[in-house]
Formats: structure tokens, sequence, C-alpha cells
């Protein structure tokens, strides 16, 4: 019975590897400029704890099945050097591995979210709601007309509850329920929840950050590859939130031209 | 120290079916009658997964029954996306709270943890029956949301506010969330009591002999455990408190201003934080996990030595690291929360002790792997599952080793990666950590042996399913699947439909699999074979007692401890090993003075 | 003639008059409260970020004088620990044989009355505020008030419930000295943790 458990154990550990070594089921390709960081670091991790991981179970494995089939009158033997090797080990191995995952990890985090967005990026503003996501442009001026939340209504699609007859700045705002961009240049998101939590996710960008109802939070980023990508909401919000999606559209600058110069036209 | 047996007079042989089999001061009772709710728990949280993996695979499938549960959750047997995630959150609470914290804890920790240390009962059996009966009534309390109004909540277990305050954001989020929160209040107030017991106990009613580095490590760990409860528990009742005045006094601790739900505007809350709830529940809700698997830890130790015939290599590095383990656990609450909005730096600050971690819970693992060289292996169900809580752990833990990276946690929180994680963690190993407990100590408990044949067949299930349940999750995981959703509509998510086929059959085998476990500790309960005092040639105390143990534990006399707890692998007259409290002078095995 | 002299009064030779109590008992509830003490330290702590937090995170929070009677309050239970902190020097002189157990019963009654006046005198301050129009919901200042003050309050009530148990064991000739020493404990610990939520209230509210 031992030498099936070891037996199951190394197939166990191998078989777990081969979907990670085939690549079967993988991130999809990093389209931001950040990515590569983060993308680097979890290929060093899978590493390290792949090792770790075979190497724990072929073990096992292989003391189980030496110490299952001793000869009777078979004398206990200790692991040469006893615990003192494994404490060694455990701190200085181990504890270097965790400190320079940590360390390099933070660089990468830090090329996320120490740094402050430039100061021509373009701001683009998402409210997440139960359940759709909607994003706003400033247009031509620059600036975001103040929301007002008692004039949010679906019906007549005052999304953001913006008051285009009383407020001056968003009379030429841009309402849109799928999100342009254009490739190459540093998009400032500007975060903020109608009603409860949500979070804003595109696996290509890299990027993934919860909406909290009541702060304005945001992120940058800049994506390098055309192409339609999905925003997803992982922030569990209700009934709709396995549905709560919307499209990420990275154009090149012309096409981005036309295109929301046709959603201003739409508004 | 003095003699406990003064301290006899607790209370004496009880009389009659209530005072012996309901109401009863008995720890022994009432560790099974906390083992008997967890069962309960634990096989409803079953069903509902099985409900949710189904649903997940053929969303508009008719499930038979379902109707009857819910008309407006199920109508016509077909599950709503609302009602996949009521389920979803009532299988995590019962889980978490009433199987996790209930059975390896209070479950085995009631009933052997006097015994192991030589003491009659509990220093207090009076709060020991209340913390069973709390616990029970917080688990009806539960239960009743399943029957009232809309139904149970659906903002998870970890009911994340503002959805969790506010009754217009989705169906149950009224009376089904008040519910719940007055349940969980409800368990709180159980665990608090439990742990005081377990404390005060382990302090100070140990037998003569019985010092501190004496104790057997499932004891350790359950005293460990119960200090991290009680400072765990304490913090999780006031944010329950708190959640349940923002939802019927009209408070505002939890919602801030200006929310449109349906195109009205909350007007009676504002200025609360909904970052708040999340410190408050993760402050509590990570050393949760860690008392969720401490005990396990302590009883899968407990078993290997008895099967591998000899002491681990070092009895203390294993206490010293679950001790570092407990302190750890409430510096990094805050790897919940890398992407929740918190400050970027706080997310750095948390990152480094939850890295941590590892160098403890590797150590444990170094030991065990360590101590199985050069030692035997006596193969039976208890040591086949604390084996593979090893495999389980060793997976479990390394996964976590990606999340607690803020960087790379970016890619994968809210995947089903982090689900992969903490069920491989809790939802298997410490449940393997439960099953060992329960054919290792089943005989000792009612006085009969399980049939070891089944407890290998269903070993051999287990193992295997659950593997083959939850590795594919971190894969899904990598490819960015989401979780918590009732249906996979996205167009990237198409491809892994598959895969989650996979998952679901292996979910309903590995489940049904599970009426072997049960099959076999109702039979052998009452046709087992009868057995012995000492079935695993066993060293601590409670294999000095009879099998079940008379009411006050010993007999009126209590053990004197002569020995360290693990004294295998030596020649003695009883065979390969001598028992705590056997007077008898033997070449022992490394009494444990010196550090390591 | 041979002269004696009298042993003084002890255990085992009580002056005559005095009633003996059998003092010697499991050490548990002494260690027990300690314990009880962690954990409702914990509970106050993780009120107090709570407020913190909130008070942090928008603009309206409100401050208003709570009423003076909290004063008056204060020094009522700072009193009831001085008379239980007789009942208990008394205790040990019942013990020794040299007092009588009706003294102890008396300082025991006059914590459990000042104790009781505590309450009433609290609530007097919760009648107080809602005569000014300040509720539950009304600020997020007067939500802390009043959870704090019920909070310490119900677990004052539990103290009152000890010390009654502990009242009714005196009575019966069986109160071991950690179970007095154990809701002692408590009860003091409710005068210091006052302390702290008056000091808090009086620098947040």
């Amino acid at each position: 019975m031992a030498k099936f458990v070891a037996v199951t154990l190394i197939a166990i550990a191998i078989g777990s590897a081969i979907p990670i070594l085939l690549h079967i089921w993988m991130p999809p390709a990093d389209i931001s400029t950040h990515g590569h960081l983060i993308d680097a670091q979890m290929a060093d991790t899978m590493v390290e704890a792949g090792i770790c991981f075979i190497a724990a179970q072929l073990i096992l494995a292989v003391f189980i099945w030496l110490a299952a089939s001793r000869p009777s009158g078979y004398k206990i033997r200790n692991f040469p050097g006893g615990s003192f090797v494994l404490v060694l080990a455990a701190f200085f191995l181990v504890g270097t591995e965790v400190l320079a995952l940590g360390f390099f990890g933070t660089k990468a985090w830090a090329n996320i979210y120490f740094t402050p967005p430039s100061a021509d990026s373009l701001p683009v503003q998402v409210q997440a709601g139960q359940f759709a996501f909607y994003f706003r442009y400033p247009g031509p001026d620059g600036k975001f007309g103040p929301i007002h939340p008692e004039m949010i209504n679906e019906a007549n699609q005052n999304l953001f509850g913006i008051d285009v007859d009383h407020d001056q700045d968003a009379k030429d705002d841009i309402v849109t329920a799928e999100m342009g961009v254009p490739a190459n240049k540093e998009v400032h998101l500007l975060m903020h929840s109608k009603d409860v939590g949500h979070s804003f996710y595109v696996r290509e960008l890299r990027i993934q950050q919860d909406f909290v109802p009541g702060l304005d939070l945001s992120l940058h980023f800049t994506a390098t590859k055309t192409g339609r990508y999905e925003i997803v909401c992982t922030q569990l919000c209700g009934l709709g939130h396995y549905n709560m999606k919307a499209y990420l559209n990275v154009m090149s600058p012309t096409d981005y031209d036309s295109w929301i110069k046709q959603q201003a036209a739409l508004q | 120290m003095h003699d406990v047996s003064s301290h006899v007079g607790h209370h004496a042989p009880p009389q009659g079916f209530f005072r012996k089999y309901v109401f009863s001061l008995d720890h022994k009772v009432i560790g099974k009658q906390y083992y008997g709710l967890g069962l309960l728990a634990v096989l409803i949280g079953m069903v509902l997964s099985w409900l949710m993996r189904i649903h997940l695979i053929a969303p508009n499938a008719t499930i038979p029954g379902l109707k009857w549960l819910s008309s407006t959750g199920a109508p016509g047997g077909v599950m709503t996306p609302e009602y996949y995630l009521q389920l979803m959150t009532m299988h995590g609470t019962l889980m978490v709270f009433f199987v996790l914290t209930t059975v390896p804890l209070a479950g085995f920790g009631n009933y052997f943890l006097p015994i192991q240390i030589g003491a009659e009962d509990m220093a207090f059996p009076r709060f020991n029956m209340m913390s069973f009966w709390a616990t029970f009534v917080g688990f009806c309390v539960l239960i009743a949301a399943f029957f009232v109004g809309d139904g149970p909540p659906l903002s998870g277990w970890t009911a994340y506010a503002p959805l969790s305050v506010l009754a217009g954001a989705g169906p149950g989020q009224a009376m089904g969330q008040t519910l719940w929160a007055v349940s969980i209040a409800i368990f709180c107030i159980g665990q608090l009591l439990g742990s005081l017991n377990f404390i005060t106990t382990t302090l100070d009613l140990r037998t003569k002999g019985m010092m501190l580095m004496r104790m057997p490590l499932s004891t350790w760990a359950w005293f460990i455990t119960s200090c991290i409860g009680l400072l765990a528990f304490a913090v999780l009742l006031p944010a329950c408190i708190l959640l349940i005045l923002d939802r019927v006094a009209g408070t505002s601790f939890f919602v801030p201003s200006h929310l449109v739900i349906s195109d009205q505007v909350i007007s009676n809350h504002s200025g609360g934080s909904p970052l708040l709830w999340q410190h408050l529940f993760w402050f509590f809700g990570h050393p949760e996990v860690y008392i969720a698997i401490l005990p396990a830890i302590g009883i899968v130790s407990h078993i290997l030595i008895n099967s591998y015939r000899r002491p681990l290599l070092s009895h203390r590095v294993v206490i010293y690291s679950m001790i570092a383990i407990g302190f750890l656990s409430y510096m990094v609450w805050g790897h919940h929360m890398f992407v929740s909005g918190m400050s970027p730096y706080s997310a750095v600050v948390f990152s480094f002790p939850t890295l941590a971690i590892t160098i403890p819970a590797t150590l444990i693992t170094l030991i065990w792997i360590g101590s199985l060289y050069g030692a035997k292996l006596e193969v039976t169900s208890a040591s086949l599952f604390a084996l593979g809580f090893v495999s389980m752990f060793v997976t479990g833990g390394l996964s976590g080793f990606f999340l607690a990276q803020p960087s790379i946690d970016v890619y994968l929180h809210g995947t089903y990666f982090v689900v992969g994680h903490f069920h491989m963690v809790m939802g298997v190993a410490a449940i393997f950590g439960m099953f060992a407990g329960t054919y290792f100590w089943a005989p000792k408990m009612f006085g009969r042996m399980m049939s070891e044949t089944l407890g290998k067949v269903h070993f051999w299930c287990t193992f295997v399913g659950a593997y083959c349940i939850f590795m594919p999750f971190h894969y899904l995981g990598l490819a960015g699947n989401v979780r918590r959703y009732s249906a996979f509509v996205d167009d990237y998510l198409q491809p892994l439909l598959p895969a989650h086929k996979f998952i679901t059959f292996a979910a309903l085998f590995t489940g049904a699999a599970q009426l072997i476990f049960l099959y076999n500790l109702v039979r052998s309960r009452f046709a087992g074979p009868p057995a012995d005092e000492n079935p695993w040639h066993g060293t601590s105390l409670e294999w000095a007692t009879s099998s079940p143990p008379p009411w006050d534990n010993f007999g009126g006399r209590a053990p004197v401890v002569y020995h360290d707890p693990y004294q295998y692998g030596i020649e003695a007259s009883s065979g390969d090993y001598v028992m705590q409290n056997s007077p008898e002078q033997i070449q022992t095995v490394r009494e444990d003075k010196s550090l390591l | 003639m041979a002269t004696t002299i009298d042993a003084p009064p002890s255990i085992k030779n009580p002056a005559s008059g005095t009633r003996r109590v059998q003092h010697i008992g499991p050490e548990t509830p002494s260690t027990g409260i300690w314990i009880g003490l962690a954990a409702i330290t914990m509970t106050f702590a993780a009120f107090t970020s709570a407020m913190v937090v909130r008070n942090g995170s928008a603009p309206d929070w409100r401050h208003f004088s709570f009423p003076p009677i909290l004063y008056l309050n204060t020094v009522v239970l700072i009193a009831s620990s001085l008379t239980l902190r007789m009942g208990q020097s008394r205790y040990l002189r019942l013990v020794s044989g040299i007092a009588d157990s009706v003294s102890v019963v008396r300082a025991l009654y006059g914590t459990l009355a000042l104790g009781c006046l505590f309450v009433v005198g609290q609530y007097a301050a919760w009648l107080q505020l809602r005569w000014e129009g300040i509720y539950l919901a009304t600020n997020p200042s007067s939500s802390f008030f009043y959870l704090f003050t019920a909070l310490h309050a119900s677990h004052v009530i539990g103290g009152l419930l000890g010390l009654i148990y502990v009242t009714s064991k005196l009575h019966r000739g069986i109160l071991y000295k950690s179970t007095l020493d154990a809701a002692s404990r408590y009860w003091h610990f409710m005068g210091v943790l006052w302390l702290y939520v008056l000091g808090l209230l009086w620098f947040r509210i």
C-alpha cells in the first residue's frame, strides 16, 4: 500500500507539472508596459515553487517507499544533521528565497503603484455599478463635469448623473459603454463606484484594482497592442456579477481620434 | 504543582438521559456533540458545493428537488444566478465556521485535551456546555436563513460592505444577511468561551509531571490555536455588531454617502468606510485560517509520530514554529487587501510577514519529512490521511507563495487560483487532518475499531479525487478565470469549460466516496470489533485509559507523568515504546533538554 | 499554676463568634479571568480602531459634549472598587479567623449597590442625550458614544452577576479565594476600562 502511495505522489507531482511546462493554461500575452515585470516575477516564483513542489512530493514518496518496507529488528536512524540542518535550511534557504522574491517583487509593484501618472496622460473615468461599467471622457475642455448622484437615471441614460444644462464642464463630456484608448499612450483611469464594491480587471494589461464606494481611486497604464480585450468585474457585487463586463478597445491614434469624435456625436 | 485530584468535584457522575447526553458537562460528550454538529455542517456544505458545481457546467439544468428548497431561488428547479451566490455564501460560512473551526479544535480538542494532560475535565465545564449550545444556536440561526424571505445572503462568507449592509443590493440581503450576522456573532461568543476553557485548562490542570514541554503536539496545537482564537474572535464580534447596527439601527460605519441603487439615492447612510469592514474582517479572517489549520497540524504530527514509531527530529522546533505561525498570523491580514484600494505602501508592509510565514511552515514540513527518513511506517487509514495531509499542505502552501507577492496578486487576485489555494489548505488538508483524527481516535471515543479496508478505500478515492478537483483550479486561475461567477459567459472563459466539467465530475465522485466514510463511521460505532485500551501502541495519556474512558477519564486516579510524550523506537517491556505515565526507566530517545 | 498563652485566632482555632469559610479551591477562576480580560481588551481595541478609522474616513464627525453625569458615575464606580477592595481584605481576615463574614457581606452589598447605581447613572446619561435629540444614528460620534457606553455597561452587568454569585457562595460558606479574586479582578478592570472609555470619549467625542 505504501508503495502505491509513493507512486501516486510522484504521478501527481509530474501530472501537475505538465500543464505548466506545456503552457496549457497561461496568462494571455501581456500588452502593457509594466506587465513584463509581473510576468518575470511570476516566472521566477513558478520555477522556485515548482522545484520545491516536485522535490517535496518526490522526497516524501521516496521516504514513504523506504520506510514502509523495513526488515524486522530494524533500528531507527536519524536524518543526518538532525533538526539543526533543517532549521538552517528553512531559515537560510527559504528565508533568502522569500526575501529575494519580496524585494524584487516590490520593484514590480512600485512600478505600477508608486509612480504617479504622467502629466499628459489621457484621463478616462470609469464608473462601476450593478452590473455594468460605463466610461466618461472629458471632451475638448479636458474637464469632467461634477456628478450628481440624484440625477442618475438608467431609463433616460443619464448614467453618470451629469447635468449638461447647468454644469459648463459637463457639456462636452462623452459617456460610452465601451472603453477606447489609443495604443502607446498613458491612460489615467479614474475609478469610482455607484453602489457596492466592484473591481476592474483586464488580464492582458496585468491590472486589477477594486472600486471602493466612497473613495476615488485611480490607476494608470499604457497599452501597447491594438485589439479588443475584456474588462471583467472581480469583486462580488450581486447577482449580475458574472455578467458584469465591458470591452476595452486599444486603437491606433488615428482610429482613436475618429472613434472619440463618433462617440461625441452620439451624446 | 499541586495535586490535581483536589480539583475533583466539578460535578458528580451524570444521571438521567438529558444530563448524560444532551446538557452534559462532560468534555467528552461535548466533544462528540461538536463533532456531530461539524459532521452535519460538512454534509450540508458538501451538498451545496455539488449544487454549485453542477450549475457552473449546466446553468440551465433542472436540478431535482431544488425547487422545494426555494421556489424563488430555483423556479422549476433551475438555479438563478443569485441563488448560486446564496448557496456559495452558505457553503463558505458553514465550512469555515461550523466545520473547520469546530471539528479539529472544539471537537477533538474538547475530547482529548483534558485526557492528554491527565485532567478529569475542562476547567469550566459549565462554560464548556454553554459554548457548545451557543455554537448550536448559531448554526440554527444560520440555517434559518435558507427559509426566510429571499433566502440566504449572497455576499460571500466575507460579507463585504456595502453589499452586506444594503438590503436593496440583492436578494437575500435583507433578513438573510441579518440572520447571518447574528449567527456569526453568537458563534463568536461560543468560540470565546471555548478558548477561555482550553487555555485555562492547559495552564492549570496538567497532572503531576506533565510539564508544558511534555504535552503532546496535538495539545500544544489546541492551546496555541485557542490563544489565537481568543483574540481573533474578539475582533469579529465587534465587526458583526457594527454590521448589525448599520443594517438595523441606521448607523453608518461601513456605508459611504451618495450611493445609488436602482436609481434611488441611499439617503439614510453616509460617511462610512467599506475598507473598515475589510480591515476588521481580515484582522480576524487571517488568524482564522490558521485556527483552521493548526489543530490539524498538531493532530497530524501526533499521528505521524505514532506511525513512524519514532519521535520527531525536534519536538521543540515544531512547537516554536506553531507559536511563530500564530504570532505572525496577526501581522498579515492586509494581504487579502492588496488591490482593495488601501495604500500601496501598506501592501509592501504586509507582504513581508506573509512571505516570512513560509519559514515556520516549511520548517514543520521539513521536520515531518525529515523524521520519516530512517523511520518505520505503520500504514493505517489514519497514517495515510496524515501523509496525504503533508502532501496537500505542501501544495496549498506553495500556491500561497504566489499570492503573498502583491505584484503577482495583481493578476491572480479574485481568480480561481485563490480558490484553489485556500481549498487545498483548508478544504483538503484540514479535512484530511479531521479524517486522520477520526480514524486514529474513533477506537478511543467509541470503544470500537473502524474498518481499515473501508478506510483505505476512502483514502484513495478522496486523495486522488481532491487533487483532481483542486489542482485544476490553479490552472484556471493562471488563465484568469474569475471567481464567484455563477456562470461563465465571458469570451475568454469559453475554452476553460472542459476543465470545469472535469472538476465537477471529480467533485461528485469524491463527494460520493465520502459515503464510504459515513458508513464506516456509523457501522463501526454500533457493530465494529471492540477496541482495547491502546490499539495503536501509543504513548500519550489518552491510551492509558479504557476505550471509551470512564466519566472522570482516569477512574479517579490521576496519572503521573514520567516521560516526554513520544518515547518510541526504544526497547521497553511493552515493545518499541513506553507510555508517558509508565514509571519504567528506559534508555530514552533524547529527553528534550536542549533547545533543539 | 501553669500559665497558658493563648495562640492567636487562626483557621484551626478561630476566634469565637466568627464563621469560617472554605477558601482553598481550584486556581482556575483566577487564571481564567485574565484570559477573559484579554478578550475584552481586544474587543474594546477593535472598537477603538473602528472609531479612529471612521473619524478619518469622512468629514461628517460632529463633536458634542457628553452629559456631566458621567463624571458622577465615574466616582460611583471607583467607590465601588474601593468597597470591593475592603471586602477582599476583610475576606482575608475572615479566612484567618479574625473577622466575621458579615463584614465581608456588607462590603459586597456596598459594591453591588454602587455598581447598580453606576448602571442607572449611565442610563440617565442616555436619557439626557435623547432629550437633547442625540440618538444612536444621529452622527458617527454619537454612534460610538452609545456603543462604548452600552458595551461597558453590559460588561458591568456581567460583573454584577459575578458578584451576586460570589455573595451567594459566601453565604453558603464555600467561597474560594480564587473565585473572589477573579470576580474582584474583573470588577476592578471594569473601573480601569471605564476610565479608558471616558478618556476616549472626552478626547474624541
